[in-house]
């Protein structure tokens, strides 16, 4: 249905305006089908952090779209993501989640691949006689690149370098790495869960300010004033800035963009008792950089089409139908750092997200809640002119405030092209 | 088999699965050692709960502070608050040091909110502090039988 009119009338690029998209973007079957093949197999797809794939035999399952791959270290330290699927009659060459192995050994016939896709072994090749050169069916691969310890996968062979397709948000991710305190960056385990809804309504909330006060309302109350202090930020100075290619980056917290910057400010009162656990190893000057850095960002970096560096963790997401999402929020732990600190962190993801977290229910049920009010009316469209008035042109694209809806009219434009193309 | 034991700790535990079913949660929150600990893993194997990502990791502020949230009305997840129907049974102690005691068991928990039933099965290990003719729960398990899986969001304490 690329440039054909649907039963409203309306075009594929009529469906995304500036101000606006309609609400057959979160129902309609027949343009998810479509996503599937322009967005999610078009375009740089996000597959896993550095360290989910620490040594030679790594690999870690998912999925571009609805297709399962596995993205695996070969001995030679080199990245690969492959398709799961064996060449033979399609079964999937590798279960579970994460894990590590020597090489891919389909379960049916037994075809064996190694690190890097290529068909090693055939069982009782001579039935087979001279039609088949291994050399022909290596498991599929698919073109891979890195910046900042995020891995990304695309289906498209001449697609742009993974850098120039990030763009401005690689000052980002790189900020948002700093939460390391000083030490490498580690995925330190995931929530996984699903909601009955679209996938772009959760692309949409990692850039939406505005819910945080009401949905979130019960989380506040569980904090202390302090921090309850510095998440009202929706009237704050924070903003909005589309970073082009469908990114953007809503900076709630400004005084958290930087966590190598302040380290002279005065520890909160939270981090008090964690701050006094870690002299007794580091010198003040570390304390306070781990301090800082356990805290979190305060800023989420939305990356199109599926990965989110959100405040302090990742928040990938994964379409599996038209009204049907799986979610995971992977903590980011400091890699050899200290324990004491990897525990804040380990606490506070499990106070807010995940299936019991006092957030994530709630945002889970206001996405239902829109997919369930997308089935009223016929021809009805989602609003998305918030901070329109006060958007502003910069270096990097177009800014308005904290709690404007531009870092999702960034995301639906870069949507537009993919699928109209 | 201690059998005398072994009606005490189910007893102990099925009270305490039907004031979490009715919503008794000051009385549940009583049952507690203060420096006692709620945990739903995600690994069902997982031993270092502390230094693991968990579903759930609750000491006692963060037990009072669930509880808070799940009567506060200030959560739209949980108001309506889900019905819970929850039956334990195959109890069976598994160490027995005089002072504590740990028991095993399974739970079978049906969940019903706004049109939807759903149904989480669980083994459940307590380790029990004996009060008396009774306990306080230094430390309950709650091992979710597809805790590895994505989840649906659990809007109260299973
Ligand atoms: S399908 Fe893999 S060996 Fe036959
Ligand atoms: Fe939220």
């Amino acid at each position: 249905m690329t440039s054909q009119a649907n039963s409203k009338g309306h075009t594929l690029a009529d469906l995304v305006q500036h101000d606006r998209v309609h609400t057959s973007l979160y129902t309609d079957p027949a343009i998810f089908e479509t996503e599937m093949d322009k967005v999610f197999a078009n375009t740089w797809v996000w597959v896993a952090h550095t360290s989910e794939i620490p040594e030679a035999g790594s690999y870690k399952t998912g999925y571009i779209g609805r297709q399962p791959v596995v993205t695996v270290r070969d001995r030679k330290q080199q990245v690969h993501v492959l398709l799961n699927r064996c060449r033979h009659r399609a079964a999937t060459v590798c279960e579970g989640h994460k894990g590590k192995t020597n090489s891919f050994v389909c379960p049916y016939h037994g075809w064996s691949y190694s690190l890097d896709g290529a068909l090693r072994g055939v069982p009782s090749p001579e039935s087979y006689g001279d039609l088949l050169d291994k050399a022909d069916y290596p498991l599929v691969k698919l073109r891979v690149e890195e910046y900042a310890g995020m891995i990304f996968a695309t289906f498209k062979d001449d697609i742009e370098p993974l850098v120039d397709f990030l763009g401005p948000a690689k000052k980002w991710m790189d900020l948002f790495m700093k939460q390391g305190g000083g030490f490498p960056i580690k995925v330190g385990g995931e929530h996984r869960f699903r909601f009955p809804g679209n996938w772009k309504i959760q692309l949409e909330n990692t850039t939406d300010a505005y819910h945080f006060p009401l949905v979130h309302k019960s989380f506040l109350s569980s904090v202390d004033k302090q921090t309850e202090e510095m998440l009202d930020f929706v009237e704050g100075p924070g903003f909005v800035e589309d970073l082009g290619n469908g990114h953007s980056v809503m900076v709630m917290i400004p005084d958290l963009v930087d966590l190598e910057a302040n380290l002279e400010a005065p520890i909160p009162e939270r981090f008090a008792a964690l701050a006094e656990e870690l002299r007794a190893d580091y010198p003040e000057d570390q304390v306070r950089r781990i301090v800082r850095a356990v805290g979190g960002s305060g800023f989420n970096l939305n990356i199109f089409p599926n990965i989110a560096c959100s405040m302090a963790f990742f928040r990938v997401l994964r379409p599996v139908s038209v009204t049907e999402t799986e979610i995971h929020h992977a903590v980011i732990t400091m890699d050899g750092g200290p324990e004491a600190g990897n525990r804040a962190r380990l606490r506070m993801h499990e106070h807010f997200q995940g299936p019991m977290g006092f957030g994530t229910p709630d945002d889970s049920e206001a996405w239902e809640r829109v997919q369930k009010g997308s089935n009223a009316g016929t021809d009805q469209w989602i609003l998305l002119n918030r901070g329109l008035a006060k958007e502003q042109e910069t270096a990097d694209g177009r800014r308005s405030d904290v709690s404007a809806e531009t870092g999702m009219r960034a995301a639906y434009r870069q949507w537009k092209k993919l699928m109209t193309a | 088999m201690n059998i005398e034991l072994l009606n005490q700790a189910s007893a102990f535990i099925s009270q305490e699965a039907d004031m979490l079913d009715h919503g008794e949660y000051p009385e549940w929150l009583a049952l507690w050692e203060e420096k006692g600990l709620y945990i739903v893993p995600i690994n069902p194997d997982e031993t270092d709960f502390a230094n693991t990502l968990n579903y759930a990791c609750d000491d006692a502020k963060m037990r009072k502070l669930r509880v808070a949230r799940l009567g506060s009305g200030e959560s739209i997840s949980t108001s309506p608050a889900p019905r819970t129907i929850r039956s334990v049974s195959r109890f069976r102690v598994l160490a027995d040091d005089g002072k504590t005691v740990t028991v095993r068991c399974a739970q079978n928990l049906r969940e019903f909110r706004k049109e939807i039933q759903k149904h989480y099965t669980a083994n459940l290990t307590y380790t029990l502090v004996r009060d008396g003719d009774s306990f306080r729960i230094q430390q309950k398990v709650v091992r979710l039988l597809n805790s590895s899986d994505a989840l649906q969001c659990i809007g109260y304490i299973p």
